[in-house]
């Protein structure tokens, strides 16, 4: 029996049932068995003091209460290192599976969390309104596979951000077992009589088929963090571990906005990340899913170079974010914060279009062109082992 | 022939009384889902007859006492900058407090008012008109903002226009505040065009940056928080906006924005998504918009044009919106006739729900329609009729759970926030014997009143009492009006 025969005998459906990463065998289809976590930095994190230029004279200047003594610093190079609560991905970073890149923003950068994180989640233009998220521009685009529990699951929260458009199937829960219980209230049957209805029964049906392919009772060896940053990674985990498959998930971490006291703030919600971060790695690890896992960071904005005079910082623009994951090629790019060149709000120029990096996640880990979904052309950063 | 035919069978149609599902369906359109009391008393009107009463019951002055610091001094949310770290906090507690008072306010008109239609038209300006809380940062802006789109709801749009254009929550909104001769800021001169008047691409890019420069001056009084001319800051020049040249000003250029039929237009496709269905006809737009503009932007002479027409009873538009949080949440309470305390269970409803009052997400509104539904909202939806008609089954519950509190009182802000949450959930009630009383027993017209249409699931025959509410409220039809 050859491989097509074998294919027409068990067909499509017990073949993606019996391995969710098979059904995406033929070629010039998206990828989807490599999966995608987002993780929000709500709040607009300062990615200053997060991967710090601590050889920059300009950087102690600009915070003589704020920066991070050179002492203190994780060293990474020469130039940047992490944030001592940050210690935690310091594995990953020598195992070379932490890319870390620098001056991420966008032309026009608006200041205001809303107004941002909707450019963020919707990858328009600064001065551009566009409805749907640029996942669900991708997933319109290129589909995922119909037996997949979900499109996207969204931890935590009702906003379905980058998923946001109204044919994308995604699903919000903060813990699998909660949701399970709920979706008995949707009972998807019957025909539609017109397109509100269909819309509606189309999502009734999603839930009971996200309901159907999740569970939540995977045990793990991994100790999550107690935390509510811990407990969204063990349901991203216990989403992940579901046999159905989810092409992307979206946790995220509250409390980034710290125009006041930082320092204890920042250094308690670094440690959440990271913590959180390689829990999650573990986890991964243990389902066999870190070599085909890319985990982004992203935020709306990173923050002001000058500190307040509340010992915080203010909205500001370019900022620096991580992709951790078993086939990320680890190490420093874009470029260092431009501190000397800071514009007439005093926020630094941006070097690497937050587009590129979802250009990436989508060409280079997905293989689906990316030019319509981001309604323009970007370019990939080469970040990814083959 | 075919086409006096047709005529003569719309004008029956339009001649003789509504009849009871026309009635409810007039109803749950323009108002938040009807009482069988209502219906009835509409079927026995014809279609001018209905929407004449509709129009009439407009009423201005809200009977829900607003807020008392809405009189107080204007506080200028500029005066945090000022302000040190505690203070600002403290004030920024209470803006936010002020913030959930005014939704309340709001919500408790829409619960109690006897002109829901005046809410709906309100609310529909408030999505037309953007602004958002969130920036503007002035709950009394916003509040005197409402008043405004309140006064002119059901009156001339052009009026509303120049009034909305300097409305000190639309300078703060869209930038206007800080636009200056030689500095013009484009945002509400772009806004205006693509979104309050003529929509996209009936203008051009030249057209915004001229009409930019005509706005400089409009500013804003910090002590009073009043519209102020600046003319020191006003631009005096020529400018040409879309074809008319001269030292035009603000004023003219709303003029010139009014003068252009396409306004009348896309005003009237968007209160046809609103109340008739998803896709305007474009027709009938057309006819409804030459009516508007002949009237001089009358807009009860847009709403009664659409209300009387056969589009808007049509059979395929029956059922054919999907209720937005306000519709689902104040229509169910009010429809079911139920007594609430505080409503601020309600404000978070419909904010969970994707629609929080006085901050629609950005500048074009709640897209609405399908968009208000996804996995989460619908189940955040169905959790939430669910949890309100079992309200006399959880009572002893919610009891416990805010008694417990009462001992733990004094830990904190959070802890009395959930605590006055649970007290409110408490004081909802719903008399179901009451209500179920005057349907007799007969399903199907309990059904008819509840449902825009049939649905997708019939009850299993015999089905009564509140086992039949929540079986039909639980039905994908349910959110739909």
């Amino acid at each position: 029996m050859n491989r097509r025969d074998f294919l027409g005998t068990i067909g499509a459906a017990a073949m993606t049932a019996w391995a969710p990463g098979a059904a995406f065998a033929q070629r010039g289809s998206a990828n989807y068995s490599n999966l995608l976590v987002l993780v929000e930095l709500k709040g607009g994190n300062d990615g200053l003091n997060t991967v710090v230029p601590y050889a920059d004279a300009e950087y102690y200047a600009l915070r003589p209460r704020l920066a991070i003594p050179r002492d203190q610093v994780l060293q990474l190079d020469g130039r940047a290192g992490l944030h001592p609560s940050l210690e935690p991905l310091m594995g990953p970073w020598k195992n070379r599976e932490l890319a870390i890149v620098q001056s991420v923003g966008y032309p026009g950068g608006n200041l205001s969390h809303f107004r941002s994180i909707e450019i963020w989640d919707t990858a328009s233009k600064s001065n551009e309104y566009l409805a749907d998220g640029w996942l669900a521009r991708t997933f319109a685009q290129a589909p995922v596979p119909k037996a997949y529990a979900a499109d996207g699951v969204v931890v935590g929260g009702a906003e379905m951000g980058p998923f946001a458009g109204r044919a994308t199937r995604a699903i919000a829960l903060t813990d699998t077992e909660q949701f399970l219980r709920q979706a008995r209230l949707a009972a998807p049957a019957g025909g539609a009589r017109n397109a509100a209805l269909h819309h509606i029964l189309r999502v009734e049906q999603d839930i009971a088929q996200a309901a159907a392919g999740l569970n939540g009772n995977r045990s793990f060896a991994t100790e999550f963090p107690r935390s509510p940053f811990g407990n969204a990674v063990r349901t991203a985990s216990q989403v992940v571990a579901s046999g159905a498959g989810v092409a992307a998930v979206r946790v995220s971490l509250n409390g980034f906005d710290t125009h006041g006291n930082q320092p204890a703030i920042h250094a308690r919600l670094l440690k959440d990340l990271a913590d959180g971060l390689l829990a999650l790695r573990g986890a991964l690890v243990e389902l066999g899913r870190w070599d085909s896992t890319l985990i982004m960071t992203y935020a709306e904005f990173g923050r002001r170079p000058r500190e307040n005079l509340s010992n915080g910082t203010d909205h500001g623009t370019a900022n620096a974010h991580f992709l951790l994951g078993g086939r990320v090629q680890g190490g420093l790019y874009g470029a260092p914060p431009g501190l000397a060149r800071l514009d007439g709000n005093g926020n630094p120029p941006f070097a690497v279009d937050f587009r590129d990096i979802y250009a990436t996640a989508l060409e280079r880990w997905w293989g689906v062109d990316s030019a319509r979904a981001l309604n323009g052309r970007f370019a990939p950063l080469e970040v990814l082992k083959a | 022939m075919s086409g006096w035919l047709a005529l003569t069978s719309a004008a029956q149609a339009a001649g003789a009384p509504l009849g009871f599902d026309d009635a409810r369906h007039l109803l749950n359109r323009t108002s938040f889902a009807a009482n069988a009391e209502d219906i009835h008393a509409f079927a026995r009107l014809t279609r001018e007859q209905a929407a004449e009463r509709l129009l009439g019951w407009a009423r201005k002055p809200p009977v829900t006492a607003p807020p008392a610091w809405v009189d107080a001094p204007f506080e200028s949310p500029r005066q945090m900058r000022m302000m040190g770290e505690e203070e600002r906090k403290a004030f920024q507690r209470e803006q936010f407090e002020k913030g959930i008072e005014l939704r309340a306010w709001w919500l408790t008109e829409m619960l109690t008012t006897s002109s829901p239609f005046t809410e709906k038209m309100t609310l529909f300006w408030h999505n037309h008109f953007v602004s958002s809380q969130q920036k503007v940062r002035s709950p009394q802006l916003m509040y005197r903002q409402n008043v405004l789109l309140r006064r002119h709801a059901l009156g001339n749009f052009g009026q509303l226009l120049h009034a909305v254009a300097k409305d000190p929550a639309m300078l703060i909104y869209l930038d206007g505040v800080s636009s200056r001769k030689g500095q013009p800021n484009e945002n509400f001169a772009r806004e205006v065009m693509e979104l309050f008047t003529l929509g996209e691409g009936a203008y051009g890019e030249q057209d915004i940056k001229e009409a930019a420069r005509a706005f400089t001056g409009w500013s804003l009084d910090p002590r009073g928080g009043e519209f102020v001319f600046r003319r020191a800051l006003h631009d005096d020049g020529v400018k040409t906006v879309l074809g008319r040249s001269g030292r035009l000003d603000g004023e003219a250029v709303l003029d010139i924005l009014l003068a252009q039929p396409q306004t009348a237009e896309f005003v009237v496709a968007k209160l046809w998504r609103e109340f008739v269905s998803p896709r305007p006809d474009a027709q009938e737009v057309k006819r409804i918009a030459r009516v508007f503009r002949d009237s001089g932007y009358e807009i009860r002479a847009a709403l009664r044009a659409l209300l009387v027409s056969d589009a808007f009873y049509a059979r395929e538009n029956r059922a054919s919106l999907i209720k937005s949080p306000v519709d689902l949440v104040v229509g169910t309470l009010r429809q079911f006739g139920f007594s609430t305390g505080e409503v601020l269970p309600f404000v978070f409803a419909t904010s969970g729900l994707g629609q929080n009052l006085f901050a629609p997400p950005n500048v074009r509104g709640w897209p609405g329609g399908e968009n208000w539904i996804n996995s989460s909202t619908l189940l955040g939806r169905k959790a939430f009729l669910e949890r309100l008609f079992r309200v006399d089954e959880t009572r002893a519950m919610l009891a416990a759970a805010a008694g417990g509190m009462e001992r733990a009182k004094g830990t904190g802000r959070l802890t009395d926030g959930r605590e006055r949450f649970l007290r409110a959930m408490m004081d909802v009630s719903f008399d179901g014997p009451g209500w179920l009383a005057r349907f007799q027993g007969d399903a199907a017209a309990l059904q008819r009143v509840v449902l825009a249409a049939a649905p997708v699931t019939a009850p299993p025959a015999g089905m009564q009492g509140m086992d039949l509410i929540r079986h039909l409220t639980m039905d994908p039809v349910y959110q739909l009006k």
